[in-house]
């Protein structure tokens, strides 16, 4: 055949590229949908930016934020990244006991940060600024507990996880899957810049 | 999902945001890097905020500055958004997706800012006692 | 128990609520009495309910449309009948706290069940065959998808018989959806119900967003990718970018009528005029979803009919993506009135003007495909031509509008209700409309009887001017929006013909619903090949209708229009045997899903938490329940895959 007849029934193969690999096309959508949750915290943030001043007389970031307690957190997020990344790469090397407790270490950061969100916020409440004092507690509470609502799926997705993981070693579905959480915590993280810089410490200082 | 797709990702075919060419240790590597740029910057954020000797305006513009080098950090050693050739599509979504946040972001804070000044007797009034 | 849901719930002193309860229900087990009577469970259950083939998820998205079309419509009506009786001393025949619920579900149900399905819809049938891929990127995602869609639209629905829907208009504006001044269920069902089918849309998104930039035929570069899908891709990347908006703000508004919030309360600092900033940061986005895919049909459409490639491929291109890109640049023209001042409105005002140029840059290469073309004018012809000079003209009252100073006249006036029908009605029904015509021969095998087709579609032309021109009139003399009564007697006249308008357009649906049925009926009079349009794309190349795996063997491409060039060689039959293919296996997880959306809605709706809870909880369990067997796909032997095609020979 001339090279400028268009074949519709040609067997692949014979020509050009093949179709893409299905972790690449699982990893490409998530990613995509990880872009879209960007811009669903980037509408609370908006509305956090918004609403910071409108404290209805009570008390503004200035009074309510530890940066020590928001230092920490940090710590424990940005570590558990770090983890989560080294376990992604006994992922590549098949070596099951160093995922393994990569993972675990990215766990148990997890568990930390969380119950350290939920002591700051118990405080709150209790003395009484809680989210339904002013609309700046509400944006606060409600920007950072969707951050704290998206850890905690995290984590129990990890969970499964890592008891699939345990039943059945590195199959094709558990890497994907593996693949997609750490694409998730990653970016859970880079929120997590956003909300210690403009929540905790702009909020906090200026 | 056809015959012709594979579960192992294939060398030179473009790149799923996080997944790489296999390389022993440039990966390991790359993490260290990432991991301690970022407890600098982090800890660079905390000491300046509290900082008086600077005016606000500047303390907020640094630790945007340092925010977004950090998120920039994360996404090249940890999420692996390069500008490799293979990674286009990739980076056209996170630009794209980078433009809405900041017309979503940066025009409601316009918006409503010209809003509240106009239409809040109580922001008003707040405002002036500042 | 049942936190705050009694039986006195239900409306019985209200009789034509009752009375359409009563037809609905009797319907509804009229058809499920059909069912079991003809032993169609089994098949039900197998070939539609857990289907993940995207040809079967796009009939039910447009079965859906069409049933919420007879719905939002019956709601039409009754505004138009109220409108037409309400004038002066009369008072109609539905009291202000009815109608405004009327007013809402319209608009609601217009927008999010009939409008958003019909388009992806058509999305999901047609762009998987056109780029020549074998299904959508994620098909399991692709029937979740759909069936919380469902769920959303059943509890809209169930709001009519069980409680009251919202009086706040189709966006719920605060501070009239906070709880003060909306204590009853009806916002909350508004809200549980969106969110609900908004995360099914979101996930809509990046399912046809990957499936176009990652499982096109081979060969098939963007830039020979046809117009539909290019409309497809805009569309679809914003869904993605404007749904994650739309869902963080009805949440922030659930926390306030749930939690106690201050968002947008009218005190504790709230901020009510935020709502309205990110509500429309979300919709004006919505609107060029729904009519970015419509211009990609009329651009199908018209090149097949023209006998012409399409004029001006690449201006086409480029101009859907401007329009992509621009979408997000005009929300505030919806809110010029609510204060921000000239600054900020003459920005938005000129963005908003500026979006019209590639609008009108569409408009000239559709035009121009006819021109020198040999136009045969069939009914997709006719709807094509009918939305050019409708959209025009609603296109140009729209930039009328985008003048601040003229819109703060205009601004919630019939102008600006007869404005968008005029945009809608004739841009995306007109689209879909057209599109459902040209592709059901390809989904069922036969053609739509074409005489009743031509007839309806002058019912609805003639009825929408008669129905929407009055009331620009009525814009310019004075009359708001959302009015259940009136003083002025020199309105009525044209509310008259507004009404008659109306009465037309009905007449129209009932010739589309007859179409249907007849076309049914004389099927094998109808029946269509592979081509019955002698088309240009790849979809016209399987057989109508196509197998489950679509292609036997993935097309390579090589440039634009790849069907048409193909056709123009003579092709010896290809000797290559047939390969297996790994087909994807039917999933429940979308069923039953949705079945928990809708009872976890229901129950937050009313305040029954366990409910809530319990959904919540199935949800978690249903998610790792199908997770667990990692074996989803099938292979389909070669064998199989030769007896088909060997049964249906088609042009390729």
């Amino acid at each position: 055949m001339s090279s400028n007849v268009v074949s519709l029934d040609m067997p692949s193969g014979e020509s050009g590229a093949q179709l893409p690999s299905r972790q690449h096309v699982t990893g490409f959508g998530f990613y995509l949908y990880l872009l879209s949750d960007g811009i669903l915290f980037a509408a609370l943030f908006a509305g956090f930016a918004v609403l910071r001043t409108a404290t209805d007389g009570g008390p503004d970031g200035h009074v309510l934020f530890s940066a020590r307690n928001a230092f920490i957190e940090t710590a424990c997020l940005l570590t558990s990244s770090f983890t989560c990344g080294i376990a992604m790469l006994a992922c590549d090397r098949r070596n099951k006991f160093v995922a393994l407790i990569g993972f675990l270490v990215t766990a148990v950061l997890g568990i930390v940060f969380l119950t350290l969100e939920i002591h700051e916020f118990a405080d709150l409440i209790a003395k009484g600024d809680g989210p339904g004092r002013s609309a700046f507690l509400s944006s606060f509470f409600t920007l950072v507990s969707t951050h704290g609502l998206h850890v905690t799926c995290g984590l129990l997705w990890l969970g499964v996880l890592l008891v699939q993981f345990l039943l059945r070693g590195f199959t094709p579905a558990i890497l994907r899957r593996f693949l997609c959480f750490s694409l998730f915590w990653h970016v859970l993280d880079v929120v997590w810049i956003g909300v210690f810089t403009f929540v905790y410490l702009v909020g906090g200082y200026l | 999902m056809t015959a012709q797709q594979r579960h192992d990702p294939r060398r030179g075919e473009s790149s799923t945001p996080g997944l790489e060419s296999r390389e022993a240790h440039g990966s390991f590597r790359g993490y260290i890097i990432g991991y301690v740029s970022a407890i600098a910057l982090t800890i660079a954020a905390f000491a300046i905020a509290p900082s008086t000797s600077m005016a606000p305006f500047s303390v907020a513009a640094a630790l945007a500055v340092l925010a977004i080098a950090q998120m920039l950090i994360h996404l090249i050693f940890f999420l692996h958004i390069n500008t490799a050739p293979m990674q286009k599509t990739n980076i056209l979504a996170f630009a794209a997706a980078m433009l809405i946040i900041a017309i979503v972001v940066i025009g409601s804070i316009w918006i409503m800012g010209h809003l509240n000044r106009n239409m809040l007797p109580m922001d008003h009034l707040m405002q002036m006692q500042r | 128990m049942f936190g705050k849901l009694t039986l006195s719930a239900i409306p019985l002193d209200q009789p034509i609520i009752m009375g359409t309860c009563i037809v609905l229900i009797l319907g509804i087990l009229a058809i499920l009495a059909l069912i079991t009577y003809k032993r169609k469970w089994g098949w039900l259950w197998t070939e539609w309910i857990t289907t993940v083939d995207h040809k079967r998820i796009g009939v039910m998205y447009t079965l859906l449309a069409l049933v919420m079309l007879l719905r939002g419509f019956s709601d039409a009506i009754m505004m138009r009948s109220q409108q037409a009786l309400a004038s002066s001393n009369g008072h109609g025949f539905l009291p202000p706290e009815h109608y405004d619920q009327i007013f809402s579900a319209h608009g609601t149900i217009m927008i999010f069940f009939m409008a958003m399905p019909f388009v992806v819809g058509l999305m999901n049938f047609v762009v998987p065959l056109q780029i020549g891929a074998r299904d959508v990127a994620f098909p399991v995602l692709n029937s979740v998808s759909f069936w919380l869609t469902a769920a959303g639209a059943l509890l809209i629905n169930l709001s009519l018989g069980v409680g009251e829907f919202a009086r706040t208009g189709w966006l719920a504006y605060p501070p009239l959806s906070e709880l003060p001044f909306s204590p009853g269920v009806g916002v909350d069902y508004y809200l549980w119900s969106l969110q609900i089918s908004g995360v099914g849309t979101l996930l809509s998104g990046v399912n046809l967003l990957t499936t176009i930039l990652k499982l096109r035929a081979p060969g098939m570069r963007l830039s020979m990718m046809p117009v539909f899908s290019w409309t497809a891709l805009a569309s679809n990347m914003l869904i993605v970018a404007a749904f994650p908006i739309l869902t963080a703000t009805f949440a922030m508004l659930l926390l306030d009528r749930y939690l106690g919030t201050h968002f947008f309360t009218n005190d504790g600092g709230g901020n009510p005029m935020m709502y309205i900033n990110l509500i429309w940061t979300w919709g004006h986005p919505e609107v060029y979803i729904l009519i970015l895919p419509p211009f990609g049909v009329f651009s199908e459409v018209i090149a097949t009919f023209s006998r012409k490639p399409l004029f001006g491929y690449r201006s086409m291109v480029v101009a859907t993506m401007v329009i992509t890109l621009l979408a997000f640049t005009t929300w505030l023209h919806h809110f010029f009135t609510m204060g921000s001042g000239a600054d900020v409105n003459g920005f938005f005002g000129i963005t908003t003007m500026v979006i019209a140029i590639p609008t009108g840059v569409k408009i000239f290469n559709w035009l121009f495909t006819m021109y020198g073309g040999r136009v045969r004018f069939t009914s997709p012809v006719l709807w094509t031509i009918g939305f050019m000079v409708t959209f025009t003209i609603g296109g140009m009252t729209g930039v009328l509008m985008a003048v601040p100073p003229a819109d703060f006249v205009l601004h919630n006036s019939l102008f600006l209700v007869a404005h968008f029908h005029n945009v809608i009605i004739g841009g995306v029904v007109f689209g879909c409309l057209a599109g459902l015509t040209y592709w059901f021969p390809k989904a069922f095998g036969f053609r739509l009887h074409e005489g009743l087709g031509k007839a309806a579609f002058w019912c609805w032309f003639v009825g929408f001017y008669l129905a929407f021109m009055p009331l620009y009139i009525l814009g310019f003399m004075g009359m708001t929006r959302r009015m259940n009564h009136y003083d002025d007697p020199s309105w009525l006249p044209y509310l008259l013909v507004a009404e008659g308008g109306a009465v037309l357009i009905l007449i129209g649906i009932l010739l589309q619903a007859t179409q249907l049925v007849w076309s049914v009926k004389k099927r094998e009079t109808l029946r269509a090949g592979a081509d019955p349009w002698d088309g240009r794309t790849l979809e016209w190349s399987t057989a109508s209708p196509p197998p489950p795996y679509n292609f036997a063997r993935v097309p390579q491409v090589e440039g634009i229009d790849a069907y048409w060039e193909a056709k123009q060689e003579v092709m010896a039959a290809s000797n290559q045997p047939y390969e297996a293919i790994e087909m994807p296996k039917n999933s429940g997880l979308g069923f039953f899903v949705s079945v928990f959306a809708v009872i976890g809605g229901f129950g937050m709706i009313w305040h029954i938490w366990w409910m809530g809870i319990l959904a919540l909880v199935a949800f978690f369990a249903l998610i790792v329940w199908s997770s667990w067997d990692e074996d989803d796909e099938f292979e389909l032997s070669a064998t199989e895959v030769a007896l088909f095609e060997r049964a249906n020979p088609h042009a390729a």
